[in-house]
């Protein structure tokens, strides 16, 4: 007969307020196998703890039930403690009397009762526990960043700086991402480029950090402390071990006429191209979609030019096969399609813009060498309207459902400069709310108005009509004046919303890490564990994990790193005991199993099977892989044959624990 | 006064609470300058409860049922449904036709298509 | 090709011309109008409030005629247009309509949104093609820079509608390509007329109906089409600058050639 005690927490009076937790401790004392019965104010309490270890050896348990907050909280803490005790920590149930009940109901007696219902659960639940030992695994001490924007950049050095190698996996020619394309940052208005090409080349110089451009994940296989991860570096028809950079085929290429992406398209590049000056690395790439002897074999200047023969029309894609011990998400963001917006007239004006198309056109190595040019016909605006929100704070259908979060500050930002730049050109932003916490940061956009003269108006715009003149009308509402009003505009900026990497879904499926339903990546916990996703190992940094402008990014990077490192520290790690495992002797070898499996842990062999007549037969039987399996139970629900089952949450202690709360 | 609220959320069919008071529709509205009250006050004095004050407002009537605001608000609010029923509650009661056949006569030329006289007596008679 | 159709009053009198070119061009491309019979005025105008069903019912009856049809039914008129797109999908998301509308009609058997709309623009955007519709012009309008008026009837609410995209619309810029004449691209084409607020307040109304027509000019138009007798009435009475405003059915015989003795 096993001896069980029950410790009943009144959590001050989040619990004791709505459940009698004498009566419940009373109660429960009287359940068979039940030898202690205690309540405390508070059982997390060192002293709680404390009543909690001597009971285990004063009455020699070999099992608790607490009841107390939900399992999320504290069953890690009373774990501990039994195991200190010298309990099995995995002998220890928790009965959630808290989220469960005593929040959730206003009756007392009706709480109570159900307070008690829940801790007979947990009895007979902890009377079929088994204690379980949990096993132990190797780290592969490399760590792998995906995205080379500036929250990957920052996550891979301070990796790198603490001593562990790390590779940079950047889809694009060059790492940087969209900071590289900003002009001026908030709130203290310094070059972008030049607070991030330094960073840009301590990762090229750093020997931690391995930097694969132009390149994509393939495939994600293993586990925390061991995945192996296959790149597939795109070919870009250019030598990487030989070319320096030194941008005489760009200048020399026929094939003027291609939309130059980091310019956003407002101007153009050749076929073979260096994205911008301070690109890492620099090392040119040629354009498939365009290069004249790719598609037809007519041409071949570049090779004739370059001095070092790196051309190569030949390439193919390849890919490396590495393993790691962690996995970072730092694919960053996309600016949402503000063209769905016909009433912005994006698609029939040039000079509508969006904010990232305007940083280009005020930035010294954009089209426009800097000066604030209109696209249509390279004149001088003169009115210049910012719209807020384009895109952002929308139903479902409509939009983002989410708050971009950086527009306020890039408008108040952009607005600024130019007053600054050209004092002749009004600026109107119309604008929802101003959205500005942060340091210094609404002082920011106050100077915008207060010093700068900015116009804002808090309203909306409903329509922008190009004119014939060339101008733009601009309807809008005024709602302080409640007034409808006209602005005939030669610029109009839209704060078009952002929205995560369009290879973001994808990658999450390889990784198994979760998403919500606008694809920011889900971390574990959304106050308490910011950095990490819910799959062990799996890190995310930067806007990927939703909106966030710059010092944030830096500080969520930072953050995360710091995790990886942690994690890198360690030499083994701890798995969770709790896993599923399949008796071969009831397997069928139906594969539902595996099937459902979110994390791939399932595999098949065929086993050679003694049978009663000593022949043998060979059958196809599942077997889980501990180290990959988290635990979730998918695949004990899918077994039709009751082959798989839950270590910890076994199929006979769920039962015993309906059957509790049903007698 | 409530009971007016609920009338109108059941008619228009509007989720008035979504509002985010950008003011969208009101920079759209065609009838802007002739309205007392503009869509986004509509909205608002709706989710407010205070029907009445727009049950006597000339405004009513003024709304083209465009739907310009429909179309683009941010928000699926659906303003010129909340004007609709609004002016479908005064035109309902008892004698408050804004537009009687008798009226028509003198309204009409001999261009005037018979749709515009179906649809404004569906819009201003009951 | 057979399609029910259905005309509506105004093109039984006021706008001869818009019905009579409809049937008689769509003829030319191969596709017969077939008038349902019996059908009632549309109402001219959708009524959005929920509890409005009576008001429903003449265009129910029309769109359950165009099920038993063919499935279908195409209009000329805007107006109509809207009335019977909004309806037909009133059935698809509103239960309660279904069952009130059902349980008035006694109709047998009960409608149920099954029959689709359309509107002859988008059939000869969709089914006979603008290259069949050019292929037929004998008499292109060469030079013609001509104004799409679209108006609010055709393109809002988009959702119900799904004619065309409501802020950018295209389909009657191609149809007058497709005729030989060059679009005129202007912000007003989908902005209200001032429709039936030319009875309640006509100096209002007035202001619309100029703000459209103004734009139309300012881009350069020789003239504006519509499918609407309303906004016809609209632009050409209550606008002060005068821009010749045609229905683009009459516009569309014209470049088949099928206007010579025909009432202008």
């Amino acid at each position: 007969m096993r001896k069980i005690g029950v410790f009943v927490c009144h959590c001050g009076t989040n619990i004791a307020a709505t459940v009698d937790v004498k009566a419940v401790a009373e109660t429960l004392g009287r359940e068979p196998s039940v030898v202690v019965s205690e309540d405390y104010p508070y059982m997390c309490s060192e002293s709680g703890q404390n009543l909690i270890k001597d009971s285990i050896r004063d009455y020699g348990l070999d099992g608790i039930v607490i009841c107390s907050c939900s399992p999320r909280m504290h069953e890690n803490t009373f774990r501990k403690a039994a195991a200190s005790a010298g309990l099995n920590p995995y002998m220890v149930e928790i009965a959630n009397i808290r989220e469960q009940c005593s929040w959730i109901h206003k009756d007392k007696a009706e709480a109570t009762e159900k307070a008690i219902l829940l801790g007979k659960a947990a009895i007979a639940k902890v009377l079929l526990n088994t204690p379980l030992i949990a096993g132990e695994s190797g780290v592969v001490k490399r760590a792998l960043v995906i995205g080379g924007g500036i929250a990957g950049i920052q996550t891979a050095l301070d990796i790198a700086e603490a001593g562990f190698p790390v590779d940079i996996v950047e889809q694009k020619p060059t790492i940087g991402g969209k900071m590289a394309q900003l002009d001026k940052t908030f709130p203290t208005l310094d070059c972008s480029a030049c607070i991030l090409t330094p960073k840009m080349v301590d990762c090229a110089q750093n020997e931690n950090i391995k930097i694969y451009s132009y390149s994509e994940i393939e495939s994600v296989s293993g586990f925390v402390g061991n995945f192996t991860v296959k790149i597939r570096r795109k070919a870009r028809y250019v030598d990487e071990t030989k070319c320096t950079g030194c941008g005489l085929c760009t200048e020399k290429c026929p094939v003027k006429k291609v939309p130059n992406e980091f310019n956003l398209g407002l101007d153009n590049r050749r076929a073979v191209y260096i994205p911008f000056a301070q690109a890492v690395p620099k090392i040119a790439a040629i354009d498939a979609d365009y290069c004249n002897m790719l598609k037809n074999g007519k041409c071949g200047l570049c090779s004739k030019v370059c001095t070092v023969g790196a051309i190569d029309y030949k390439q193919e894609d390849t890919f490396v096969e590495e393993r790691y011990g962690a996995i970072v998400a730092a694919t960053g963001y996309e600016i949402a399609d503000v063209s769905r917006y016909g009433e912005y007239a994006y698609n029939q004006s040039k000079d509508v813009v969006t904010s990232l198309e305007l940083e280009r056109l005020m930035n010294a190595a954009g089209p426009t060498g800097g000066t604030l040019l209109r696209p249509s016909d390279g004149k001088h605006p003169h009115t210049i309207v910012f719209v807020q929100c384009v895109g952002s704070r929308c139903t479902p259908d409509k939009g983002k459902p989410y708050c971009s979060k950086i527009c306020c500050m890039y408008t108040a930002k952009h607005a600024m400069l130019i007053r600054e730049k050209y004092p002749d050109t009004e600026v109107y932003v119309f604008y929802i709310d101003v959205r500005t916490p942060g340091k210094n940061f609404d002082e920011f956009w106050r100077r915008a108005v207060e010093e700068f003269g900015v116009h804002y108006i808090k309203g909306a715009v409903g329509k922008i009509s190009p004119r014939p003149d060339g101008t733009l009308d601009v309807q809008g509402s005024d709602l302080l004046m409640d007034e409808q009003l006209h602005i005939s505009a030669d610029l109009v900026v839209l704060a078009a919303a952002i929205e995560p990497s369009k290879t973001a879904r994808s990658l999450a499926t390889m990784l198994t890490a979760s998403m919500d339903t606008n694809d920011f990546f889900t971390e574990a916990h959304p106050k308490l564990r910011p950095v990490e996703s819910p799959t062990a190992g799996i890190f995310l940094s930067g806007v990927c994990q939703g909106p966030k402008d710059i010092p944030e990014t830096v500080a969520q990077a930072s953050a995360c790193a710091a995790k990886v490192i942690g994690l890198l520290s360690k030499d083994k790690l701890k798995g969770n005991p709790c896993v599923a495992h399949s008796d071969e002797m009831m397997c069928n070898g139906c594969s539902n199993c595996a099937n459902v499996c979110p994390y791939g842990a399932i595999t098949y062999s065929d086993k050679e099977f003694r049978m009663p007549d000593r022949t043998t037969k060979t059958r196809r039987v599942a077997w889980v892989n501990p180290a990959v399996c988290q635990g979730c139970g998918a695949c004990t629900v899918a077994c039709p044959s009751g082959a798989m089952d839950l270590l910890g949450f076994s199929n006979s202690q769920i039962m015993a624990e309906v059957d509790a709360l049903c007698r | 006064m409530n009971d007016l609220k609920d009338r109108v959320v059941r008619m228009s069919g509007s989720r008035v609470e979504r509002c985010m008071r950008c003011g969208k529709c009101s920079a759209t509205c065609p009838s802007y300058e002739d309205m007392e009250y503009h869509p986004h006050e509509f909205v608002y004095l709706v989710e407010r409860g205070d029907v009445e004050k727009l049950l006597a407002s000339e405004s009513i009537y003024k709304c083209l049922t465009c739907f310009a605001c429909v179309e683009r608000c941010p928000r699926g609010v659906e303003p010129a449904k909340v004007v609709e029923a609004v002016r479908l509650i005064a035109v309902r009661e008892q004698g408050k036709n804004r537009l009687k056949p008798d009226d028509l006569p003198a309204l009409t030329d001999a261009d005037l298509p018979g749709q515009a006289l179906a649809t404004a007596l569906r819009k201003y008679a009951k | 090709m057979k399609i029910a159709y259905y005309p509506g009053c105004t093109l039984k009198n006021r706008a001869r011309d818009l019905d009579r070119y409809a049937r008689e061009t769509a003829s030319a491309l191969g596709c017969e109008f077939e008038e349902i019979p019996l059908w009632q005025c549309c109402g001219g105008a959708y009524t959005s409030a929920k509890d409005e069903i009576a008001t429903k019912l003449a265009a129910v009856r029309a769109l359950a005629a165009g099920r038993d049809m063919g499935g279908r039914v195409v209009t000329v008129c805007s107006a109509c247009f809207n009335v019977l797109a909004q309806t037909n999908r009133e059935f698809l998301v509103n239960p309660d309509f279904d069952f009130k509308v059902n349980n008035y009609l006694k109709g047998d058997p009960a409608y149920h949104g099954e029959a689709s709309v359309v509107h002859y623009l988008t059939l000869l955007r969709d089914e006979i093609g603008f290259d069949a519709v050019k292929a037929r012009v004998t008499n292109p309008l060469k030079g013609k820079k001509i104004a799409a008026y679209y108006g609010c009837l055709l393109l809002r609410p988009s959702e119900a509608l799904a004619f065309d995209d409501p802020e950018d619309p295209s389909v009657m810029e191609d149809f007058i390509r497709a005729l030989g004449a060059e679009p005129v691209n202007y912000s007003m084409r989908n902005e209200c007329c001032g429709g039936y607020l030319t009875l309640e307040d006509r100096e209002a109304a007035k202001k619309r109906s100029n703000a459209v027509v103004r734009s139309a000019a300012e881009n350069g138009a020789d003239f504006m089409i519509t499918a609407c007798p309303l906004c016809m009435y609209n632009l050409t009475k209550n606008a002060d600058e005068k821009i010749p405003v045609r229905y683009f059915t009459d516009v569309l015989a014209e470049a088949f050639g099928l206007k010579e003795g025909a009432a202008e």
